[in-house]
């Protein structure tokens, strides 16, 4: 860095990044102002995606809202779910069965698996390491079967409902992710090989986009960012939701750097951990009770099928449910969680009608986006690739 | 008692106008005028260090008044401690409060999202334009009375 730093200043050039580049993640516009190739400043334009999702839940009811949550963080969209399904039920006042909390917590994890296998892919992609997207895209493919084999669907399974799940387990899904348990620590090995200690891998890295940790917590960093800078906090650990106090993992901090290559040991670690917790959730799974997996509540669970079809009280229940929706009461929460990406919070405010009065997203993409012209600054251009793919910023997730 | 609301209720007795505990959650609502002091003091505070601000929400209560309103999520890592705090604002035409964005870095973005959404000014912001929605776009699209569709 040194030498270019010594080099005569030139006159500043305004050049225009995105939105539509293979590095921006999705639809990210940058105008960097450069002196050379030093960055003076860089001014992210976002909202290329912006499908004014907090808008559209005050038009409709709760459970109407759970396909567009869905889509705010589309590499982790059972995630989204999981935080709103969270705090409408605080706003209710109800909690779920233990079997439906655990199994909520394995799909939240391997959807987290997913995320930062997609992370890890791209990102060594933008700084040309090109392996670890195919290794990596090759565990997220069995993820994405067994979210498949839960709901039928991929990307965005809506597999969670408010007050519980859609359906239990299905038969073969048990052993299909013992498979994926089991193999997964030596698949991670792969990604490890190549670039852990790979060298080139080191030099765009290490260095890159470092902050102090009192820094990260002022731009209002947290998950593995904030972790990568050494602030030791986790949602999951520190304010426990859906029975994560009953599981075992630890909490990686990366090597106290606070640059990249510190956010991408957190992130690798993190993986590990995750599968720890899939494993201890598949052990708690199997000692609850099948089928117990949605809370007694008429006002928020949907009755049977076969009593829809028996039973006029629980026709009409249904009836009543899906047409006027569920109608929590007045008040106003703040629920968060530990989302691949960093906390993920939902401030929901109901009038105690059946559509929410306002939903406001707090997405961990928004907020470290925030800060990468203070990343930037006096950075490399080529430098900002790496700045972007470390953040692992998803553009829908910015924009809602 | 929640060790923020005993300092606010210490340092600002005239500025809390309401304490509300509902499901674990704290929220406490304050007069905005002097919200930068609140907030300064609630992330010094030895026994309260709000170092942190999870998000900033604009809010329209129409057909309410006063219409608008800004909630503030903050957090403490010392004390695994979180608070909401909320200011509603006087003026339905003009909505506006200073800007926090002095205090914690990240509330810049938050409140270009909600100037941009809401149409709420905040006094002494450093960058205070739309971030969403193209910059010469005209209205505010989180207003309750904004059209959902038919643009």
């Amino acid at each position: 860095m040194n030498q270019v730093g010594t080099m005569k200043r030139t006159e500043t050039m305004l050049l225009n990044v995105g939105p539509s580049h293979p590095s921006t993640h999705g639809v990210l516009r940058v105008l960097v102002d450069l002196d050379g190739e030093l960055i003076n400043s860089a001014d992210p334009d976002i909202g290329y995606l912006h499908r004014g999702i907090e808008k559209m839940c005050e038009y409709r009811t709760y459970h109407k809202c759970l396909p567009l949550m869905n889509r705010i963080d589309y590499l982790a969209g059972e995630v989204n779910n999981f935080g709103f399904c969270l705090a409408v039920e605080k706003l209710l006042g109800v909690e779920i069965p233990k079997r439906a909390q655990y199994i909520r917590v394995l799909i939240v994890e391997l959807t987290r698996i997913a995320s930062h296998l997609f992370w890890l892919g791209t990102h060594g992609h933008d700084l040309g390491a090109m392996t670890p997207l195919f290794y990596a895209f090759r565990e997220r493919e069995t993820i994405m079967d067994l979210c498949e084999m839960v709901s039928g669907a991929r990307m965005f399974p809506l597999y969670f409902r408010i007050g519980g799940l859609a359906a239990d387990l299905p038969e073969g899904f048990m052993p299909a992710a013992w498979e994926f348990v089991k193999s997964f620590p030596k698949c991670w090995k792969d990604y490890d090989t190549l670039l852990t200690q790979n060298i080139i891998w080191k030099h765009r890295t290490m260095g890159v986009g470092t902050m102090s940790a009192g820094d990260a917590l002022d731009w209002g960093w947290s998950g593995p960012m904030a972790r990568g800078s050494g602030v030791d906090w986790d949602l999951r650990r520190d304010n426990p939701y859906s029975s994560y106090d009953e599981f075992e993992f630890e909490v990686p901090l990366g090597n106290s750097q606070g640059d990249t290559y510190s956010r991408y040991l957190v992130r690798m670690a993190e993986m590990l951990q995750s599968n720890r917790i899939v494993k201890q959730a598949l052990e708690k799974i199997a000692k609850t009770e099948p089928g117990d997996i949605k809370v007694a509540d008429p006002r928020v669970s949907l009755p049977p099928k076969e009593m829809v079809y028996s039973d006029i009280a629980s026709l009409i229940n249904h009836f009543k449910l899906i047409q006027e929706g569920i109608t929590p009461p007045k008040g106003e929460v703040y629920q968060c969680i530990e989302a691949p990406k960093g906390e993920m919070g939902f401030y929901i405010v109901s009038d105690g009608g059946p559509q929410p009065l306002r939903v406001k997203v707090r997405t961990p993409s928004f907020v470290v986006l925030g800060s990468l012209d203070k990343l930037c600054r006096g950075r490399l251009l080529s430098d900002m690739i790496a700045m972007i793919g470390t953040m692992d910023i998803v553009l829908a997730d910015v924009d809602r | 008692m929640n060790k923020a609301v005993a300092l606010l209720e210490e340092k600002f007795p005239d500025e809390v106008v309401e304490v509300v505990e509902f499901r674990g959650d704290t929220t406490i609502e304050v007069k905005p005028e002097r919200i930068v002091d609140i907030c300064t003091a609630l992330k010094d505070g030895h026994d309260t260090g709000f170092k942190y601000l999870s998000m900033i929400a604009g809010m329209d209560y129409s057909p309410a008044s006063p219409r608008f309103g800004v909630v503030y999520a903050l957090y403490s890592h010392k004390h695994h401690d979180r608070i909401t705090l909320k200011a509603r604002l006087a003026d339905d035409q003009a909505p506006a409060i200073d800007s926090v964005a002095k205090v914690w870095s990240t509330a810049n973005w938050h409140e270009r999202e909600i100037y941009d959404m809401m149409g709420i000014r905040f006094k002494g912001h450093p960058d205070l334009r739309r971030i969403l929605m193209p910059s010469d776009w005209v209205g505010h699209p989180q207003r309750k009375d904004y059209p959902l569709k038919g643009m």
